[in-house]
């Protein structure tokens, strides 16, 4: 079976820093995947990489087998790869069901038709309905995305990443900045998901990670020091010493 | 043939050199402040008026350049600390809106004081005349000495901006604005002597060529635009590539509004390529630009994907 | 970055209708007492035998056009083109040129017009797209200027001094447009069917991504967007219309000259846009018609009119960031 991301000794400098340093992964179908490292571990810098934002160096990414190393980002969502949260997907001038919608019309037809309200289409609003049910927003559709608390953002920028209908899910740090009860809510809406959505989460909050993780592999410097079963890295000698103990030692 | 060529030449080399002097504060501007200055051709333009009137109050050229520098500064500060220091934090739209209204009010302001017809500064007996170059052609002192007087000055800039703690900021800041208030620098005064710097090189460049060319109301907006395009192709916040473009500019233009008709007359008829060459001598730079943008959209010397 | 309880104030909507309705209403509203009072200009003109109101409200609405098509580049777009008095400029010398050579018919006039705007839209629109805020706006300020360089030496048209018309154009053979009240009419038929056009456009699918790209490029990009393609096809609907514009200007001034095109028509176009209220359609109009009496107005005390604009400028920028319309707003207590 081909992996549905699979990346191949990736290589990103910045100046005589080497931010990305030979990193080789993959990612199989169906997979929730998380990647932790702390702070300047290069964790930003390979999203960027894998959604198309940022060009490598050196080395391949493939997608279903497929290399996608220099496609943009546009063309990377339209093979179903969706990015979120830490480049963030809501305008905030949009209503919330303005948000989705706009998310569906994406992938739902053309974007070139001059006539017609957008905001009276049927299609559009029924499927961008749906998807705010499936993280508890629905309520909230008619009213303007800045008016949302944090919490409600982070449940909006779910329902955007599911409407583009993703074949893998790049969350980057959903969990950043979030509150206990926000990060609850979250982690709720990521069990939902969890199985059925092939997912590379990229993330901090240990507690999220061990929670949900399938695999997890540790990011240091740029590279990948370990991948394993979230038992696996807990029991890893090398990850201890590298990131989890400075963790134990910072709480 | 030759001794037009060179002729114009020289000519082009010196459109190039006021071009770099206006828009080496421009480019700075852009660079460091992300403000764009649709008033900058103004600064040029009073600094042609000042050095028209003081040269005439003291009868003297050199007395008048000396009044006028400091006054231009002046100028340029004050508007800098009135107007564009609330500015900076606004959108380009805005920007665009306030220097535009700016430009009208000064340039009006022009008129009132000046009168719509242009005006007409002596060239200093010391550089009146002409020079025999290479043996072939006559060249005026005067528009020698302002290649030399803008050479001199991109001299000085250049060792200004990489051999001096002020350029090395100007570099940070045109490159990276957060570095240089990282850096706990004053923003506010660097800022300030950016533009009060801008403004002396551009009011530099209007007294330069007040012998030269006729002094008027309109001066300031023609000379704008070129010195947009050569920001453009230089690329933004580059003082090189600001003195590279406006070279280029200048000798592009000047060539191309001579020499494009005589080349066209190879290919077509006389009366034809007289017209066309008209019509498309004025667009080069334009295409040049084009050019330039479709292959760098930086420009030549911009440092990342504007 | 703290827990913000939601609004509790906000009212409970019903999922299926955004929340637009009502402003949009009012905005409908507005736009017919506009286009409905203009329609009266005539009249007006008639009773008080004052003929030249009806020919300076028809420039008024021409220029309401043209602000009317900046918008939508401008104002849902977010591009700042600093060169749109060109594609006034090239409706005009649709109309001079074609003229001299014996064809004054105003479809023609239209679709030369149009045509060639939407060729150097593209052309210019695919270079200057591919560059963003300071370097877009100097880059499309440099094209209008080449636009405006290259009728400058155009002399068998007139030149830098610009051209006479020996009439206006025909349609379908008749002289209709020859009486003012008719030209007026049918340039207030173009505004306002331009007008609903551009209204159309911007609540579409289109009009939608438009908005989206102008709120933040990289999150439509995210979502699977490339914005280029949008904002040229904004741009070059925009250049379309303003062509328009400069046929009908041409037939009310009969006559066509370089200055329609110059940096200062292109700047004129963009205060119209702000001081009207930016992204807002209706505002380009009222903007036009604002700055145009604004201007005979000043120009009756002074020659030096133009430095009342710029102070008025500057002080709008500095004290009123959201043009008349938001004065409007802060004025009746309506502004959030």
């Amino acid at each position: 079976m081909t992996a549905r991301l699979e990346i191949r000794s990736l290589h990103k400098r910045f100046g005589a820093l080497a931010v990305t340093d030979g990193i080789s992964l993959d990612i199989a179908p169906g997979e929730l995947h998380a990647i932790i490292g702390p702070n300047g571990a290069g964790k930003t810098t390979l999203v960027a990489q894998l959604s198309g934002q940022l060009a490598p160096d050196s080395g391949q990414v493939l997608y279903d087998g497929r290399d996608i190393t220099h496609m943009d980002m546009a063309g990377r969502v339209h093979l179903g790869m969706a990015r979120s949260f830490q480049i963030t997907t809501i305008l905030h001038g949009f209503t919330v069901l303005q948000n989705v919608a706009l998310a569906v019309q994406a992938r739902k037809g053309s974007s070139f038709r001059f006539f017609g309200r957008a905001d009276a289409e049927p299609a559009l609003n029924a499927a961008a309905i749906g998807y705010l049910r499936q993280v508890g927003l629905a309520e909230r559709a008619g009213d303007v995305a800045r008016n949302l608390s944090h919490g409600e953002h982070r449940q909006m920028e779910f329902a955007i990443a599911l409407a583009t209908a993703p074949r893998l899910l790049l969350l980057d740090e959903p969990f950043a900045g979030t509150g206990r009860q926000e990060a609850e809510q979250l982690l709720a809406l990521m069990r939902q998901i969890k199985g059925k959505q092939t997912t590379l989460l990229v993330e901090h909050d240990m507690n999220a990670v061990f929670a949900l993780a399938d695999r997890i592999s540790v990011l240091v410097y740029g590279r990948i020091i370990a991948t394993g079963t979230p038992g696996e890295i807990r029991a890893n000698a090398e990850v201890r010493a590298a990131y989890l103990g400075e963790e134990d030692a910072a709480c | 043939m030759f001794n037009l060529f060179l002729l114009q030449l020289l000519n082009g080399v010196q459109l190039g050199i006021l071009l770099f002097l206006v828009a080496a504060g421009l480019t700075l501007i852009f660079g460091i402040m992300d403000f764009i200055n649709i008033a900058h051709g103004v600064l040029y333009m009073v600094g042609a008026y000042l050095m028209a009137t003081f040269a005439a109050a003291t009868g003297n050229f050199w007395l008048g350049l000396l009044v006028a520098m400091p006054a231009v500064v002046v100028f340029g500060l004050a508007l800098e600390v009135f107007l564009f220091r609330r500015l900076y934090d606004r959108s380009h739209l805005d920007q665009v809106l306030a220097t535009f209204g700016l430009m009208l009010i000064v340039t009006e302001g022009v008129r009132m004081i000046w009168g719509s017809s242009p005006i007409f500064v002596p060239v200093p007996e010391l550089l009146s005349g002409s020079i025999r170059l290479l043996g072939i052609i006559n060249y005026p002192v005067y528009r020698l000495a302002i290649i030399a007087a803008g050479l001199a000055v991109a001299v000085g800039l250049y060792v200004m901006i990489n051999h001096s703690r002020i350029g090395m900021l100007l570099r940070a800041g045109a490159s990276n604005r957060p570095v240089v208030s990282a850096l706990g620098v004053n923003i506010t005064w660097l800022f300030a002597f950016v533009f009060a710097f801008g403004a002396m090189l551009a009011g530099f460049a209007g007294a330069l060529v007040a012998p030269v060319l006729s002094v008027d109301p309109g001066m300031g907006g023609s000379v704008l635009i070129l010195a947009f395009v050569v920001v453009v192709i230089g690329g933004i916040g580059s003082v090189k590539g600001a003195f590279v473009a406006a070279l280029l500019v200048g000798v592009v233009d000047t060539l191309g509004r001579t020499f494009g008709p005589i080349l066209l007359q190879m290919a077509m008829d006389p009366s034809a390529a007289s017209q066309t060459g008209r019509t498309l001598a004025p667009m080069l730079i334009y295409i040049l630009m084009a050019l330039v943008l479709a292959i760098r959209p930086s420009g030549l010397f911009g440092r990342r994907a504007a | 970055m703290s827990d913000s309880p939601a609004p509790t104030t906000a009212p409970p909507a019903s999922p299926a209708a955004p929340l637009r309705r009502p402003r949009l209403f009012s905005r409908g509203a507005a736009a017919l007492a506009i286009f409905g009072l203009m329609a009266l200009v005539p009249l007006v003109a008639h009773l008080s035998d004052d003929p030249f109101l009806t020919v300076a409200f028809t420039r008024i609405l021409v220029f309401a056009i043209a602000a009317l098509s900046l918008d939508l580049i401008l104002g849902y777009g977010a591009l700042v083109s600093f060169g749109h008095a060109a594609y006034v400029g090239f409706g005009a010398y649709a109309v001079a040129i074609l003229s001299r050579h014996g064809i004054t018919d105003i479809f023609v006039h239209l679709a030369a017009g149009i045509g060639v705007a939407v060729i150097f839209a593209v052309l210019t629109g695919a270079i200057a797209l591919r560059t963003r805020g300071v370097y877009f706006i100097m880059i499309t300020l440099a094209f209008g200027q080449m636009a405006y360089f290259f009728f400058t030496s155009l002399s068998a048209y007139g030149g830098d001094d610009g051209i006479s018309l020996r009439g206006r154009s025909t349609v379908l053979g008749t002289d209709l447009l020859a009486h003012n009240s008719v030209l007026f009419y049918v340039t207030l038929g173009a505004l306002v069917g331009l007008y609903l056009l551009a209204a159309a456009v911007v609540n579409s699918r289109f009009g939608r991504v438009l908005a989206g790209t102008r709120e933040d490029a990289l999150r439509m990009q995210a979502i699977g967007f490339r914005p280029f393609r949008y904002q040229l096809a904004a741009f070059v609907i925009a250049g379309a219309m303003a062509s328009i514009s400069g046929v009908l200007l041409a037939n009310q001034a009969e006559f066509v000259s370089p200055a329609y095109m110059s940096w200062h028509r292109s700047g004129e176009l963009i205060v119209m846009v702000i001081l009207g209220g930016i992204g807002t359609l209706l505002g380009g109009v009222v903007g036009a018609v604002v700055v145009l009496l604004l201007e005979e107005w000043l120009s009756v005390f002074t020659t030096h009119w133009r430095m009342g604009l710029g102070l008025v400028l500057i002080l709008v920028v500095l004290f009123s960031p959201k043009g008349i319309a938001g004065l409007f707003e802060r004025l009746l207590g309506r502004g959030k």
